[in-house]
């Protein structure tokens, strides 16, 4: 009796009931997944491990059934870093396209890993999976964006104004609004910019499609004075005029905007002033 | 007397990176400054002879480390260093 009340007591903290509820609940999550035919498919990774410097870079293969997994290439990676190799690297914060964290080089397209599907048409076919290409490695998918953001910080972002209403709100009309549509979305997650040839070639000098964008995001915003100031600082030969027009950013941005049409909207500034 | 050794360029950026952090530690308050000298030589120390020379990426890997890491210690803020 003393023994029955024991089992029952316990089985009735909540601790002992969390535990039977998730015990059934796998099993019938697995349950599911096995109703479901195995589909293999091959992960290629670039692994770069900092502590081993004179190692090389290397590819690393996995192999992930993806009928037990989720159907973004976030999801497959998050996979192996719980269930096969926890020392894979990588970063990634929201898991649905609106912090950025996630950007790197997959199939050979810089894009977000949480909001790319694992393309399930073609299963022989591997998955490659790289860094943004041309930036320097931090480790395994992380690359280095220091440089990226002083050079963000440089255009300064931020509202610029001589005189400021006191206790009021800057007005916009809905048609001055307008022009930040295509703007305002950009997460920075530097895919355009690590796609532009013109980058790769001249980091140091030219600003890069995305810092570009951003840019002009505030040029264009009708709440800002300091636009003849914002000019200025792009009058040379390499800030914007390093852009070529080749549009790999506007191909590659995976939220869909047009930092090619956003540098030639400075261009066009530039030409008037 | 022989003939100063040639140095190679990579050698030369890894003897002013360090040249660079002795200079920073002398804008640190003195009696901070053998402890910032320690910790200078110590973390230079821990890679000497772990690679060859020719390794050009992997040096270059830890000169931007150390770079990063000077500009971070070279703040003005940071006025003491631990013994480690």
């Amino acid at each position: 009796m003393a023994l029955n009340l024991t089992l029952r007591s316990a089985w009735n903290s909540p601790s002992m009931k969390g535990l039977a509820l998730r015990g059934i609940t796998t099993t019938a999550a697995s349950r599911m997944a096995a109703q479901k035919p195995d589909n293999l498919k091959k992960f290629k990774i670039y692994r770069w491990n900092p502590d081993t410097p004179a190692e090389q870079p290397r590819m690393q293969e996995y192999e992930l059934n993806l009928s037990q997994c989720g159907p973004m290439v976030l999801d497959a990676l998050i996979k192996i870093k719980n269930e096969v190799d926890p020392t894979l690297t990588f970063r990634r914060s929201c898991r649905e396209g609106i912090c950025g964290s996630c950007a790197m080089n997959i199939d050979g397209r810089n894009t977000l890993a949480c909001i790319t599907h694992i393309p399930k048409d073609e299963p022989s076919k591997d998955m490659m999976i790289y860094p943004l290409p041309h930036m320097f490695v931090v480790k395994d998918l992380v690359p280095d964006m220091t440089y990226f953001y002083k050079q963000y910080a440089s255009i300064q972002p931020w509202l610029q104004r001589t005189e400021v209403p006191e206790n009021k709100e800057i007005l916009q009309s809905p048609e001055e609004r307008k022009k930040l549509d295509g703007l305002y979305e950009c997460i920075l997650c530097a895919c355009c910019s690590t796609s532009c040839p013109s980058y790769w070639w001249n980091q140091d000098v030219y600003l890069g499609p995305s810092v570009l964008l951003q840019a002009y995001r505030w040029m264009a915003d009708s709440r800002d004075q300091s636009l003849p100031e914002r000019l200025s600082k792009m009058e040379n030969t390499f800030s914007v005029y390093r852009c070529h027009t080749i549009m790999n950013c506007t191909r590659t941005c995976p939220k869909h905007l047009n930092p090619g049409k956003a540098i030639a909207e400075i261009k066009k500034l530039l030409a008037k002033n | 007397m022989s003939a100063p050794r040639k140095l190679s360029g990579l050698q030369k950026d890894v003897l002013r990176l360090y040249r660079d952090c002795l200079r920073a530690v002398r804008t640190k308050p003195e009696e901070a400054q053998p402890r910032f000298y320690a910790f200078t030589r110590r973390e230079f120390e821990k890679n000497i002879g772990s690679m060859k020379r020719t390794d050009v990426k992997a040096i270059e890997y830890l000169m931007r480390i150390g770079r990063r890491r000077l500009e971070q210690y070279r703040n003005p803020n940071v006025r003491d260093i631990g013994q480690g």
